[in-house]
Parts: structure tokens; sequence; C-alpha cells
């Protein structure tokens, strides 16, 4: 091969300055990263990391303070809108979203999340949906998909005894607080620009002010699915994208002549 | 000739996870079997020389391991 000498080439991407330069502790090929990295680009890229306030959940995602550049708070269960209500309403002036997972936002913290939606509160949740626990071992979740096999549901979801998978962003769309709710997945390149610019629009809804905003991303667990992380993204392809339909579900009108 | 581009993996990130083998159109990213990575993985490099610095390596890698370079427009000679 031929050695390029980089000193003289552009840079087309390199790692975000509001992203930790260590190691994550989520397991190869999860797309959690990938989440992680199109936020602290959106923020780097709108100039917030000075004044973006981070709340972590419970589940994979709770050691998430330890890899982005910025402040950070640690919430119990579900409870992440809760204390993102308190942290923004004491402090308007600054960023606050939460970073949550489906066994996190939809099971336990069901509760919150509809009465933070409701109420309108000026928060962005970043919403990862992967069909389990992925933390304490792949469990059967809210999100599960009728008939998926989990460790808690060896013969898979029966839906007569357990029930249909809940539609979060199709839940939240119904409240007349929400601006901006959105579903976007993380399984090939062109859904992951579209997920980035669905996270900027939901960043730009709180800076205007607009009320509450959240993006759901459909996500891959290949550990807990027990398939190599590019199996994993083609099963989320063919299986969850049927069931979670991308797509926006609720759009403030001022947003709609948003450019990003 | 289009333009030419490389990429430089971060070694104490990369987890060999492969997405970037994957989705890379020029197909000329592989995992490198002569390096242990300190916890233990076969980081990703270029195999061939057709890279083009398109950064699809990069939008994929859930680790952010990936820095792209590629040649400025008009320094080809």
């Amino acid at each position: 091969m031929v050695a390029l000498d980089i000193k003289d080439m552009e840079i087309v991407y390199r790692h975000p300055d509001s992203l930790v330069d260590i190691s994550t502790h989520y397991c190869p090929g999860c797309t959690h990263g990938i989440a992680h990295r199109l936020v602290a680009e959106v923020i780097d890229e709108m100039g917030l990391a000075k004044r973006t306030i981070g709340v972590a959940s419970v589940g994979c995602s709770a050691f998430s303070y330890n890899y982005f550049d910025f402040d950070f708070v640690q919430s119990p269960h579900g409870r992440a809108p809760a204390m993102a209500t308190g942290v923004k309403r004491s402090r308007p002036d600054r960023i606050v979203f939460t970073y949550q997972g489906d066994g996190d936002m939809i099971s336990i913290g069901a509760g919150e999340i509809i009465a933070a939606a409701g109420r309108g509160e000026n928060i962005t949740v970043i919403f990862l949906n992967n069909a389990n626990y992925g933390m304490t071992g792949g469990q059967m979740a809210p999100t599960t998909l009728p008939g998926m096999k989990t460790t808690s549901s060896p013969n898979g979801r029966d839906v007569e005894q357990t029930g249909y998978p809940i539609l979060a962003s199709e839940l939240l769309a119904t409240q007349q607080g929400a601006s901006y709710i959105a579903r976007r997945s993380l399984h090939d390149p062109k859904n992951i620009r579209m997920a980035k610019k669905a996270i900027r629009l939901a960043f730009e809804t709180q800076v205007r002010g607009l009320g509450f905003s959240m993006v759901e991303l459909l996500s891959t667990c290949p550990t807990n699915w027990h398939m190599t992380p590019a199996n994993a993204t083609k099963w989320l392809e063919e299986k969850m994208l049927p069931y979670y339909p991308i797509g926006d579900y609720k759009v403030h009108p001022e947003l709609s002549e948003l450019k990003v | 000739m289009p333009l030419r581009g490389t990429i430089v993996v971060d070694e104490n990130l990369c987890k060999a996870c492969e997405l970037c083998v994957e989705a890379c159109p020029q197909h000329v990213i592989g995992l490198n079997a002569e390096i242990i990575t300190p916890r233990g993985f076969h980081p990703a490099h270029l195999i061939k020389d057709e890279c083009t610095g398109c950064g699809i390596c990069a939008l994929v890698c859930p680790e952010a391991a990936i820095t792209v370079y590629r040649e400025k427009r008009g320094a080809q000679g």
C-alpha cells in the first residue's frame, strides 16, 4: 500500500469534542455508541457544550455521564424526565436533555415521561429502543416484539398473556405539550444521518422554547439478541422496522420551516 | 481518478465489531490479526489502497474510533 501523508489532507471526520476520548463499557457493535456520538456532534455543531446539562437514566445508559464532556446528573430508575424538569425550571438558560433506554423510559418511567410531555416541559429526550432490558441480561421489556425470545420469555413473547409492545412515539405525539416527536433507526448510514437531523431538530425545539421534544432511536443489542453486530442491524431492519415505522409523529409548525 | 483518502483507527477505542467492514462501499477495511488491543480485540485497518475518504465507516462506528482524511480538491498532480 502507498502511504498517504495525512498532514496534507483535509479531515472529513474526527472524534467530537463533546465526547470523552475513552473506551465505553458498551458491548462491541452496540448502537448506544452511535447515539452518543450523534448527540455529541449536534451539541458541538450548535455550540451548546458550555450550557448543556444531561440527565442519565438507569440501564446500559446509566454510565453515559462518563462519556459526555459536559455536565451530567444521574437519576433514579425512570425518573430522568422528573429530574430534568427540576433542572430546567431552576436553570431555564440551560439546555437539558435526558438519555434513556426503553426499560427505563416506557416501563417504570412511563408515568414520568407522559406527565413531562403533557406539561410541555421544555426538555429534550433521547430514547433508545432496543426491544429488551440490555443491562440486566436481555429480559422482556414493554417494547419486546410479539414472539421475540428473551431470557424471561423463552418461548417468545405471548401477546395473549403479556400484551403488545408499547409504541412510545405514537403515544407521546398525542400529548398537547409535545412539539417534536420522531422515530429514527440506527441500522445503516442513511438512517444514521436522518437520526442526526432529528436530534438536531429536537435540540432546536428546546433552544426556541417550543416545549417537549423526543427522538426515539431504534437500536441493536447484539449480545442479548445473540447475533453478530452486522446480523443485528439486519434483524432490526427486517423485524423491528415493520412494527416501529420511522417518521415524524409531531412537528411544531415553526420547526417544519427550519432547514438543518 | 477519484479523490483518495485514508483512515486512522484509534486502537484504544476500536472493539472489532466489524460494522465499518460491512458498511464500507469500497470494501477496503478489514481486521488486523497482527495486533491485539489492550481490551483484547483485533482493530480495524485499511487492507487496500482504494479508500476514497467518504466517511461512511466513521458514520457507523459506535466508538467514534475512526478519523477520516481525504485529499484536498485540486491536489492531484
